[in-house]
């Protein structure tokens, strides 16, 4: 007999299913190397960042400025990278170390995590306009045959996700440092008396979530060959959504790593999905969100049945 | 035990919480085998002793020594560590989300590289193999799917794992409290084998049994300070309630006894009629903290499973958190359960806010020279009047309490005590979870809880320290 909990766990590849056959049957030229490449391209990015959001979410916080972050990476990429490499990635590496400092800071003042990045938001987008006023600047050429490039059978989008997916999978849920990523979520009192220290290990994981948004914006610009400050602000609701669908919850260091990658997926398909049922884009976000509503309603009923077997 | 080289040693440890004392200057020493047995009331300053043992909270004043090496200030919870000193919490400290070998791993921080899974699994299994046979536990279980008292065996068996460091001292807070009888025995099986072999361990338990059965040495605190400490077979039962209670017996407060509850009119009553409360009564709800009775009150408060027939306010005993709002006059905060009686037409009428607030000023003598004063410009006893004032300001013909007289100073107190017997006189109902033996004098009963359930109901003629006491502890059936 299935358990509510093999259900639950299995709900993010069904949801997955279930968007990708509606889309084969709706467009059934989708069914192709070339389709599936086109379709899925843009889930490499939403990935990225959702595994990003997925680190501050272990800890029991929340990044409402991966967004924007996002957005101010391509814009790094697209003028400073391009012109000057080595500024470039010295831009990029402060820019995580302000992630895990921010970890840090939230940790020992006690702050709202949401308050905080909220503030960020507007900093990230204040720079990147300062940067990148109006759209513009070039990727670096390395970046976008990174992009486009061509894998044998297989998409390289599906095998990045893919990859993306096991390599954190493995490295939070097996390794033993992972145990304590996790553990910081699910009793962080418990971690202190432990003898570790939340401040170390908050700054860490936020210097992770800011590792992958450089990731993020970076193969987003290697995609659209050119920045903008505005391009990934959907990018913050997206990854939280991601997340969620992936079977994570807000609170309690209960994260799945591969159900993220699968969740950002899930949300890259149902676009073109809408797309190819001609829903207006007016009514795109609005359907997008009946979506959520649907998976996170049918959770919520295996868990509670899960609990009234129980 | 002086001549022993000890284990570990607190020479006059003191620690105060602002104006609060939780330890006065506690000297102890534990020698290498020796089980030691704590017992005191809530708030003896038993738990305060073992977070400053554990390194989670650090000393105002004195000394920790371990192994002839002095710590009077760098006493942290690595350094805990690294000396072999661990602890059981009472409330448990393992991570839900983990499961049972990842929680043996989280403490112990040489467990990682390759492997890391089946070393720690192998590590907690022995462990629990070792003390609770039969124990029906896999490595693999996530701790938030087990009972409670499955996490309460993972957790003492944690505490027992050694890897780098050897054991020092455990100390066990409470650990038998979500235990059944058959593994509470294993476990005190297990730390008599232990001492046997030179651990030290400290075992803090509210079931005197117990501690009786097992401590080599008991120590009985009280009001912060330690005020017995012998042989465990120096002491039995009744010697050890004894020491734990107040010596002075205050004299009982004269009363007109009120008309028997059997003839009152009844305002709350259960589902299966074991708790009553009559009008103009004042009942008590007594026993060790956290045994029910605050649940207790929020059956009450939210009409489940009983019968209410008049209206209800509550009174906070955690002002902070539930009781005043920060950014209010002290007028506002008194008056606030009374905006339906003060309002006409879905606003509120200032003038009869002010009249009512004034009243209720006078009544209970609150120390302000402006009700219209931010509450926060009050000090505590007087922010307590205040919530006082809004619960009999109001309609409510049934008071509940929630040890409201925390932190609130003698003199307030015995105003406050004054009050109540002439509301109760004028029909209102009260009940009154106390944590103070002194309060339940004013009661006209008491039920005693223990483990969410009521123990003994008291009538206040029958009424002593001992026999609160002996419900309180009463030892579950084996």
């Amino acid at each position: 007999m299935i358990n509510a909990k093999m259900l639950r766990q299995a709900l993010p590849f069904l949801s997955l299913a279930v968007v990708l056959v509606a889309t084969f049957i709706i467009q059934p030229r989708t069914m192709s190397y070339f389709g599936l490449n086109l379709m899925l391209q843009y889930a490499v990015p939403i990935a990225l960042a959702t595994i990003a959001q997925m680190f501050v979410i272990t800890c029991n916080d929340l990044d409402l400025s991966i967004g924007p972050f996002v957005g101010l990476v391509s814009c790094i990429g697209a003028t400073l990278l391009l012109d000057n490499p080595v500024m470039g990635v010295a831009a990029l590496v402060a820019l995580i170390l302000v992630y895990a400092a921010v970890g840090g800071l939230i940790q020992a003042r006690n702050l709202p995590s949401i308050v905080v990045t909220l503030g960020l938001a507007f900093i990230w987008l204040g720079i990147a306009v300062l940067i990148l006023p109006s759209p513009g600047g070039k990727a670096p050429q390395w970046l976008k045959s990174l992009m486009a490039l061509q894998t044998p059978i297989i998409p390289f989008p599906i095998i990045a996700a893919v990859v993306i997916g096991l390599v954190i999978q493995f490295a939070l849920m097996k390794t033993s440092l992972g145990v304590i990523a996790r553990g910081a979520g699910g009793n962080p009192v418990a971690l202190t008396r432990a003898g570790w220290s939340m401040f170390k290990t908050k700054a860490i994981l936020f210097g992770i979530a800011g590792f992958f948004g450089v990731l993020s914006g970076l193969s987003l610009l290697g995609l659209t060959t050119s920045g903008d400050a505005h391009i990934a602000d959907r990018y913050t609701l997206y990854s939280i959504a991601g997340v969620i669908l992936g079977g994570g919850n807000f609170i309690g260091g209960r994260v799945s790593p591969m159900g993220a990658v699968i969740g950002a997926l899930t949300l890259a398909l149902a676009g073109s999905f809408l797309i190819f049922l001609r829903i207006s884009p007016d009514w795109q976000i609005g359907a997008q969100g009946a979506i959520l509503i649907i998976v996170l309603a049918l959770r919520a009923l295996v868990t509670r049945g899960g609990q009234v077997a129980a | 035990m002086s001549d022993h080289t000890s284990t570990i040693r607190l020479d006059g440890v003191e620690k105060s919480f602002g104006a609060v004392r939780a330890l006065a200057g506690v000297t102890l020493a534990i020698a290498p085998g020796e089980c030691l047995g704590l017992v005191g009331h809530n708030g003896a300053g038993k738990s305060t002793l073992m977070h400053l043992l554990a390194g989670t909270l650090s000393p105002s004043a004195g000394s920790i020594s371990i192994g002839g090496e002095t710590h009077s200030g760098g006493w942290t919870t690595a350094a805990a560590q690294t000396h072999g000193v661990r602890c059981v919490f009472q409330e448990l400290s393992l991570c839900p989300n983990l499961t049972v070998a990842e929680n043996a791993r989280v403490l112990h921080a040489s467990l990682r590289g390759i492997g890391w899974k089946a070393r720690a699994s192998a590590l907690i299994m022995e462990k629990l193999n070792q003390i609770f046979p039969k124990h029906g536990i896999h490595a693999d279980d996530e701790v938030a799917d087990l009972a409670i008292g499955k996490r309460q065996m993972v957790e003492i068996a944690r505490a027992f794992t050694v890897t780098e460091q050897p054991l020092s001292l455990v100390i066990l807070d409470e650990p038998t409290s979500s235990l059944d009888a058959i593994t509470a025995k294993q476990l005190l099986e297990h730390v008599k084998r232990e001492t046997a072999r030179g651990l030290s361990i400290i075992l803090i338990s509210h079931i005197l049994g117990e501690v009786l059965s097992t401590a080599h040495r008991i120590v009985v605190m009280k009001d912060a300070k330690v005020v017995a400490d012998k042989p465990g077979a120096k002491f039995s039962r009744d010697s050890l309630v004894e020491a734990m209670g107040s010596e002075h017996h205050t004299a009982k407060i004269a009363k007109a006894k009120a008309a028997q509850t059997a003839a009152r009119e009844m305002v709350i009553e259960t589902a299966g009629k074991s708790f009553h409360v009559g009008k103009g009564e004042i009942v008590g709800l007594a026993g060790l903290a956290a045994n029910g009775q605050t649940a207790m009150l929020m059956r009450i408060f939210s009409g489940r499973e009983c019968k209410v027939s008049a209206p209800i306010a509550f009174i906070a005993g955690d002002r902070q958190s539930d009781g005043i709002f920060n950014l209010w006059s002290i007028a506002r905060n008194a008056t606030v359960r009374s905006y339906g009686a003060l309002s006409k037409r879905g606003l509120i009428s200032l003038s009869k806010e002010a009249e009512l607030a004034e009243t209720w000023k006078e009544k209970l003598a609150i120390r302000t020279p402006d009700m219209e004063n931010a509450i926060l410009t009050l000090s505590g006893g007087n922010q307590q009047k205040t919530l006082f004032a809004r619960a009999l300001s109001s309609d409510a013909g049934i008071i509940l309490m929630d040890d409201p007289m925390r932190g609130v100073d003698v003199g307030t107190k015995q105003e406050v005590y004054g009050l109540i017997h002439e509301q109760a006189a004028e029909g209102r109902s009260f009940v009154w979870y106390t944590t103070e033996f002194e309060e339940l004098t004013h009661c006209d009963r008491v039920y005693v809880f223990r483990n969410g359930a009521v123990t003994a109901e008291l009538l206040s003629d029958d009424l002593t320290e001992q026999r609160v006491l002996q419900a309180s502890f009463a030892e579950k059936a084996a």
